[in-house]
């Protein structure tokens, strides 16, 4: 028997399967597909103090292994998520869920954490500072360590839970943001965020997206997603929630070679909502193949 | 909603660019004319959202237009092969909204999903009127087959080549009914919107990633809050649509 178990910062996961954020709504569309119960947790929605409708449409476009999406980070606002989202998903998920949380001010980020840290189905909070679709916020905190320290220091303050902070690959140094937030008091960090893209169209000769940009994700950017972690990891001795591309088993057992504890999955489950459930089905058998018997015993082994 | 493997049975072209596939599989999760189906093709990342043309307890019939790449990786496959679809997606058309002589209107591309919604109404024992619109007589698709189904069918084209010379609207001047269905390029859903007295259904059309409501990709603002167009349409009825 092969050992799925991973331990992120005082949970236990059954397994280091957690679907990505705005890539999993509050989980029930995926409810409908099989049990999410079989996840290690999920990120949900992000999720700001006030409601957000996001950008305009077009917000979604292709390319070759990817997708770019401008969605602006839609969401009913915190207040409507603690009173109507968590009491339904405590009927189709009864595992601690990671809350994935945005702003545009501190005192924001800030609110929206304390808000979240009173909420017992919380497990980790997972604090967005890369949002490469919103003008002004998200990224701006993402993209110098000084600001990612702040952040950090300031939702610290107000919740026990775990922290994440969540990284953006658009920057210079991602190491050096990484150490930032790991002096400021962070518990964790995820990596990496999607990269900032556009696609042109050809006939009307005008960006596909509405936004003109957005943030780039699926299998093509698992390469770069796997070296920030891999440079993330020696860095810093928190644990990483990795992602960025990752569709497969193999796909995770190389994101947590890299270094990564818990793996994340975005894009994937948009085009096969079942990817989660089958990778968790297949990681015993591929396990078994490379010799693996506890998927703890491998996280940074490549190093 | 269900995600099962297809295999194509037959598969022919209908003018140029729009093309009929009839698959064999489970369509047990289609409950709805108008819905949709999200279809993989081998190397695109994202599927591609297609309307159900007709279906029945075993076939699938999607009629398709050659838009870009993954519609004419599509159009070249043959019978025989195999697709991976997620049915059953979509609010699709309401047919209990209270009519009695019910006006399909749809436009180019915007006329496949509207067939298995004349079926169901001839079942019902109605007989609706169909307004095809087309930009010209080689891209006429589907007449014979509303005819077939007992529909009155008023075919519109914009060079005037056959039938009423104009835009749908110009064929609905002076016809009678209480209530319509419509699909088609947004300009024409608001004019169509705009032109009609009663109550009526719009299927509208936008850039999808997943097509189950997962992602906020497709999202719209209406008059009763905001709604995907993949999950809570693509059908919106006309009172709550905002232009």
């Amino acid at each position: 028997m092969v050992n799925l178990k991973v331990d992120l910062c005082g949970l236990t996961l059954d397994n280091p399967l957690i679907p990505a954020s705005g890539c999993f709504g509050y989980g029930k569309e995926f409810a409908r597909w099989y049990d999410i119960n079989m996840l290690g947790s999920f990120s949900f929605k992000g999720t700001t103090l006030e409601p957000r409708f996001g950008n305009p449409t077009p917000r979604i476009a292709e390319c070759a292994e990817g997708m770019l999406n401008a969605v602006g980070l839609q969401n009913p606002g915190v207040e409507h998520v603690i009173a109507h989202e968590l009491p339904e998903m405590k009927e189709y998920f009864h595992k601690p869920v990671v809350a994935n949380i945005s702003g545009f001010s501190l005192e924001e980020y800030v609110r929206c954490c304390e808000l979240l840290d009173a909420q017992e189905q919380v497990g980790i909070l997972e604090v967005n500072i890369s949002c490469p679709n919103v003008h002004g916020g998200g990224m701006a905190f993402g993209t110098s360590a000084k600001s990612a320290a702040e952040v950090t220091e300031a939702v610290k303050k107000v919740t026990k839970k775990p922290v994440f902070i969540k990284l953006s690959p658009n920057v210079t140094n991602i190491v050096e943001i990484a150490k930032a937030c790991e002096d400021a008091g962070a518990d964790g960090l995820s990596l990496i965020n999607t990269l900032l893209g556009m696609r042109i169209d050809l006939n009307r000769r005008k960006p596909i997206l509405a936004n003109k940009m957005g943030g780039f994700s699926g299998p093509a950017i698992f390469p770069v997603a796997l070296r920030m972690v891999y440079q993330v990891y020696e860095a810093v001795k928190i644990p990483l929630m990795g992602m960025g591309g990752v569709q497969t088993a193999r796909d995770v057992i190389e994101m947590m070679l890299a270094g990564a504890t818990a793996v994340q999955i975005g894009a994937a489950n948009l085009v096969n909502p079942c990817v989660c459930k089958e990778i968790i089905e297949q990681l015993p058998a591929e396990m078994e193949k490379l010799g693996i018997r506890s998927l703890k015993d491998i996280i940074g082994g490549a190093h | 909603m269900k995600q099962s493997i297809f295999e194509i049975i037959r598969h022919e072209r209908l003018t140029e660019t729009v093309f009929r596939m009839v698959l064999k599989g489970d369509t047990s999760d289609i409950t709805a004319t108008g819905q949709f189906v999200n279809v993989q093709l081998s190397g695109k990342f994202l599927r591609r959202p297609i309307s159900v043309c007709d279906w029945d307890q075993d076939t699938l019939t999607l009629v398709y237009k050659v838009v870009g790449s993954g519609t004419e990786q599509m159009s070249r496959m043959q019978a025989g092969e195999k697709l991976d679809i997620l049915t059953g997606l979509g609010n699709g058309y309401n047919l209990e909204a209270g009519f009695e002589k019910p006006l399909l209107i749809g436009g180019g591309v915007g006329v496949p999903p509207l067939y298995a919604l004349c079926k169901a109404l001839v079942k019902k024992g109605l007989t609706p009127v169909a307004v095809l619109g087309f930009n010209k007589k080689e891209e006429i698709f589907l007449k014979e087959d509303f005819e077939k189904l007992g529909a009155e069918v008023i075919v519109a084209t914009a060079d005037g080549s056959y039938g009423v010379k104009g835009f749908v609207t110009d064929a609905m001047k002076g016809l009678e009914y209480d209530y319509f269905f419509t699909c088609g390029p947004e300009p024409m859903l608001k004019a169509v919107s705009a032109a009609s007295e009663c109550s009526g259904q719009l299927s509208f059309e936008e850039r999808m990633a997943c097509g189950f409501g997962a992602c906020m990709g497709c999202s719209c603002k209406t008059k009763y809050g905001n709604k995907r167009i993949c999950k809570d349409g693509p059908v919106l009825v006309k009172e709550e649509v905002v232009w």
